[in-house]
């Protein structure tokens, strides 16, 4: 250990540069040693791989990962904009450009890479960028507002997150690259041409193996086309070259220390240059083992050991090599891979799924002893957070069941619980299994953002923070940590209790509620997203009983409504809504068809039958509902409930009336019990299905509850589900006469209504209740509680009680004035929601990525 | 600039670029922990929200996760005395008097000051 303070020089803040500067703070030398910093852009070192998401909204500040606050307790120097000119390595000096000279002891060389640009003449036109810092990022968005064509030459990583914020900036993209497919070095051709078609899908044109032979520019020296190689011109305004990067080792080959043939620092294990008083760590560094990296991970890695060395402690680690992982943040499709993703180990298999109209592809590299080594994945990533931290082990189950999807041959999800301790979770910062284990036991975190504090896992690309999630919950349920079973922050009650409470006192405020029974620090606050639509549900549910308001948006109620509630209508992703008008049973005249189809085209809707037996129509604003609703009431029809939870659909097959071999009016029956149920308010939606016969063209075994006509009358199903966990049905009773099977439904939707969870289909309630089917069948059909007879009077009650919604709506001027696009130009419809057609109909116009559709001339967002 | 005006209207007013802008003059228009949207000179849009002791704020009314200008039309809530949205879409909760996004240190919307003229 050396006691004389000692001079340290890095030479560049960026990514690694800062974790260096870190690594030292944590060694304790950085504040024992001087440690001076230059820096050659004109801001401390920021999150360069999130570069992008700068045109998602977030500002340089917010990119920032150095604080004067850690800088000044370190006591480190940082001079800005103030790039190292020469070393000289005999009198230990290094020259920066404003003439500042420092005299090291150590010299730390973290200068990282320069985006590499083809040779091509007219490569500095005018309208030619490259991609890599903020400033650049500035500079061609200024330059973009001018703009409507974009041009990106390189269609790897970065070029097609580049070619992803041109389009977010509104422009027309083209991608150009020179290998036969996209991402060449990370997918294979199977890969490659999967993503090409998303990509092609997502409205950009890409040009693949297609060389850059000029630049054209105008009289005033500005980019207006591409020559290429195939002997076309690509008109264009601007150019984003993004073919590559190059280390930036100019100043060691100045001063005369080694580079590889193809750039970078030579290194050793501990990141040492042949000079022992100089380091080189990140992309600039070319490492033992033969490579530059171009990831993050690697390089914090390297900053890491090099602070270890410089430190002298006696833990000195090595830097011998780094996985290659990478997974796409931002472009709207999911590409990741890891590992041997192109299969060069000797003796290994693929495994490979492919979907090409999904636009879905994933190859699994499986070594010899059934071991995995890597993989690509296009289109679904999902299994990415799993399989790359499985890399070098043989998968506790068999590699076509991780590659398939769920639902084709034996879907197995495999969660995080089956991997090991040493599996890396987070690649980023190398974080294994084992110490986010321990954040939890040892450091008692419990939640993700300590745990994401405690061990940086998650905190780099953000790929992993889905797993991460799932190790936390179930490292804390395994510690026996109470796990809080409130509803949420403002109420330590279930569901279930918060039902109790309402129906026993008659409460019908969610304010009185919260203020009486919700967590002391919530109580007269605003409640949560989470608390306000359950106690909204609960409170609909019972309204005639309560005495409250049955219509879902009057007075308080209205504030608890999620948005389709709040609409009566289902939102879509642009902000437009649908409507679905309900059909009861699927029986419709010809003449409400019509009327279907005149609203639909009058109000230019997209039509389409929907999985339910009925018609939605989409995209109308919020303002139109009350039209188009108009028309639709005055020809008879009602709401579909579409958007709530609550009855859906009951559907019907043709039955006894024309079907041969129809045993009961299964068309009569669904209709009954679609009007019965309508508007019930519900913990989830409830779906419902009637079949004529045993032949079962309903597929009422997959509904909430579901009959099947038998000679003798009606056979109950109940807790059946499609959806992503498909459940079919129990048998409850056999052979009921319709009153018998109406009491029975009533008790069974009111004891679900009475006990389930939020968002608790009736399958996953009837699986959790404590036994089961059993349990559900003695207390509704044996009245082993004696609640029969109060069940069957709420839900009398529910009917009495109903009213169409929409009706209801319309009636009244007041109800009808939350409909407005603006509070203040009510009549100007929202600029932002626009459509584009699609096969003879329209569809929402959606920038390509999910940015903010920022006006270019103005900075309204930052 | 304010422009005096002897009207004994009420009115709802945002600060944007340098000057008060009214934007509803029926505040029982908004309810109490609901929100609504109002256009801005520049075409840009704010969520007008007021919570249930009558205190109002202001964002952008731009989803940064998605794009669609659909803030307004988010749940309200509020947890350790901060006011907060849920957005419509994707559930992101965003401070009501910052506009920073609760479940995303990165990400944030403008925030407009607002006042009630009565
Ligand atoms: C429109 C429709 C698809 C279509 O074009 O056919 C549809 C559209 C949506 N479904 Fe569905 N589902 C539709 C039939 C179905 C079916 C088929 C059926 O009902 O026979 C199923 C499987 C059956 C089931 O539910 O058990 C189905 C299982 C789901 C699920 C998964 C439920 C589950 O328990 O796993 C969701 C997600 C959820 O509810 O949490 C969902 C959610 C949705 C949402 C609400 C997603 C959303 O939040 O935006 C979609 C709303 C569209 C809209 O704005 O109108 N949809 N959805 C169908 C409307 C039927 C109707 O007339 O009401
Ligand atoms: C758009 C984009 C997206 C990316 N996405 C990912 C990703 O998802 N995952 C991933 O792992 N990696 C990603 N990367 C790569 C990642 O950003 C780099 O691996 C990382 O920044 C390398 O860190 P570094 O410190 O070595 O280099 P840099 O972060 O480039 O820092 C080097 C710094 O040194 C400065 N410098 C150079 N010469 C001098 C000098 N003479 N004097 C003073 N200062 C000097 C430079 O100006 C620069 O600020 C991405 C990169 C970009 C551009
Ligand atoms: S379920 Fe039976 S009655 Fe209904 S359509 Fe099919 S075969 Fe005919
Ligand atoms: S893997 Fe990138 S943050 Fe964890």
């Amino acid at each position: 250990m050396s006691t004389t303070p000692r001079t340290i020089v890095l030479v560049g803040h960026g990514m690694v540069g800062q974790r260096f500067l870190e690594a030292l703070a944590e060694h304790g030398v950085a504040g024992r040693d001087r440690v001076v910093v230059l820096c050659e852009e004109p801001r401390p070192a920021y999150d360069r791989v999130q570069l992008t998401s700068y045109f998602a909204g977030r500002t340089p500040e917010d990119l920032s990962l150095s604080d004067a606050e850690f800088l000044d307790r370190h006591g480190i120097e940082l001079h800005l904009g103030d790039p190292a000119e020469t070393i000289d390595r005999e009198r230990s000096t290094v020259t920066a450009r404003s003439g500042l000279t420092v005299t090291y002891d150590t010299l730390v060389l973290a200068t990282g890479s320069y985006p590499f640009v083809p040779p091509v003449p007219g490569k500095d036109a005018e309208g030619c960028f490259v991609y890599r810092t903020i400033e650049d990022l500035l500079a061609i968005e200024e330059y973009a507002k001018n703009a409507t064509t974009g041009a990106v030459v390189g269609g790897g990583l970065l070029g097609l997150e580049a070619a992803g914020a041109l389009k977010g900036l509104g422009l027309n993209t083209h991608i150009v690259e020179f290998a036969p497919r996209l991402m060449p070095v990370q997918v294979d051709d199977g890969g490659g041409a999967a993503l090409h078609r998303t990509i092609t899908d997502m409205g950009l044109t890409v040009h693949t193996g297609t060389g850059t032979q000029q630049i054209v520019t105008a009289e005033n020296g500005s980019v207006t086309a591409m020559q290429l190689s195939d002997g076309s011109e690509l008109a264009t305004d601007m150019v984003v070259f993004s073919a590559g990067v190059r280390p930036r080792d100019q100043l060691a080959r100045d001063c005369g220390l080694g580079v590889g043939e193809r750039g970078g620092i030579t290194v050793d294990e501990q990141c040492r240059t042949a000079d022992p008083k100089v380091f080189a760590i990140g992309e600039c560094a070319l490492a033992a083992d033969g490579r530059v990296y171009g990831l993050v991970a690697p390089g914090y890695e390297m900053a890491q050991v090099a602070a270890a060395a410089i430190a002298e402690d006696e833990n000195t680690g090595a830097f011998t090599g780094a996985d290659m992982s990478t997974k796409l943040k931002l472009l709207g499709v999911d590409v990741a891979s890891f590992g041997d993703a192109h299969g060069t180990t000797e003796g290994c298999l693929d495994v490979v799924y492919a979907d090409s109209r999904a636009g879905t592809y994933k190859k699994l590299v499986i070594g010899a002893d059934g071991e995995l080594l890597g993989g690509v994945l296009v289109g679904d990533a999902e299994a990415y957070g799993t399989l790359r931290p499985l890399t070098g082990t043989v998968p506790p189950i068999s590699p076509e069941q991780l590659v398939l999807p769920a639902g084709a041959g034996a879907p197995v999800s495999l969660g995080p619980a089956a991997l090991p301790d040493e599996a890396v979770i987070c690649s980023c910062h190398n974080v294994t299994k084992g110490t986010i284990r321990g954040a939890v036991t040892e450091h008692s975190c419990t939640s993700v953002p300590e745990v994401k504090k405690c061990t940086k896992a998650g905190t780099g690309c953000g790929s992993c923070v889905k797993v991460l999630g799932q190790l936390v919950t179930a490292e804390l349920e395994a510690g026996g940590v109470e796990v809080d079973k409130g509803l949420c922050g403002c109420f330590a009650q279930t569901r279930q209790e918060l039902y109790e409470i309402v129906l026993a006192l008659r409460v019908s405020s969610y304010r009185e509620l919260l203020d009486a029974h919700g967590r002391e620090e919530a109580r007269g606050g605003d409640g949560c997203e989470i608390c306000k639509p359950t106690v909204g549900s609960i409170i609909a549910s019972l309204a005639p009983t309560l005495g409250a308001d049955g219509y879902v948006l009057d007075g308080e109620q209205a504030a608890l409504q999620d948005t389709n509630d709040h609409f009566l209508a289902n939102l879509q992703k642009n902000g437009s809504y649908s409507i679905v008008p309900r059909i009861p049973g699927g029986e419709i005249t010809p003449e409400k068809l019509i009327v279907i189809g005149e609203v639909a085209r009058d109000f230019g809707l997209y039509t389409k039958i929907t999985g339910g037996q009925r018609i939605d129509m989409f995209g109308a604003r919020v303002e139109q509902l009350p039209l188009i609703w108009a028309k639709l009431v005055d020809a008879g029809f009602e709401s579909g409930h579409a958007y709530g939870k609550s009855l859906r659909t009951v559907k019907s097959c043709v039955g006894e009336t024309w079907c041969r071999y129809g045993v009961q009016d299964s068309v009569r029956m669904a209709i009954d019990l679609e009007l019965r149920y309508r508007g019930l308010r519900s913990p989830h939606k409830l779906k419902s299905a009637v079949s004529g016969c045993a032949r079962e063209c309903a597929e009422a075994q997959s509904k909430d509850f579901g009959v099947i006509a038998t000679s003798n009358g009606w056979n109950l199903y109940v807790g059946g589900n499609g959806g992503a966990t498909p459940r079919h049905a129990d048998l409850l009773a056999q052979d009921l006469d319709d009153d018998g099977l109406i009491r029975l439904i009533d008790r069974f939707l009111m004891f679900y209504i009475r006990t389930a969870d939020r968002l608790e289909r009736t399958s996953t309630w009837l699986e959790r209740i404590e036994g089961g089917l059993d349990h559900v069948r003695d207390v509704v059909v044996e009245d082993s509680l004696g609640i029969c007879a109060d069940l069957e009077q709420l839900m009398t009650a529910h009917v009495a009680g109903y009213h169409d919604e929409w009706a209801s709506t319309l009636d009244d001027p007041e109800r009808l004035a939350r409909f407005v696009s603006f509070v203040n130009a009510p009549e100007v419809p929202d600029p932002t929601v626009r459509f584009v057609p699609e096969r003879n109909q329209i569809k929402p116009e959606l920038p390509l990525l999910n940015l903010t559709t920022r006006p270019l001339e103005g900075t309204a967002t930052r | 600039m304010t422009v005096l005006t002897l009207e004994t209207t009420t009115q709802v007013e945002l600060y944007v670029d340098g000057d008060w802008l009214p934007v509803c003059d029926d505040p029982s228009r908004v309810t109490p922990g609901r929100g609504v949207a109002a256009l801005l000179p520049d075409g840009s849009q704010a969520a007008v929200f007021q919570d249930r002791s009558g205190r109002w704020y202001a964002i952008d009314n731009h989803d940064p996760f998605t794009g669609a200008a659909v803030l307004s039309r988010g749940l309200m809530g509020s947890a350790d005395g901060t006011a907060f949205v849920a957005s419509p879409l994707l559930k992101q909760r965003f401070d009501l008097t910052t506009g920073q996004c609760l479940d995303d240190e990165g990400v944030s919307v403008r925030a407009y000051a607002v006042r009630v003229l009565t």
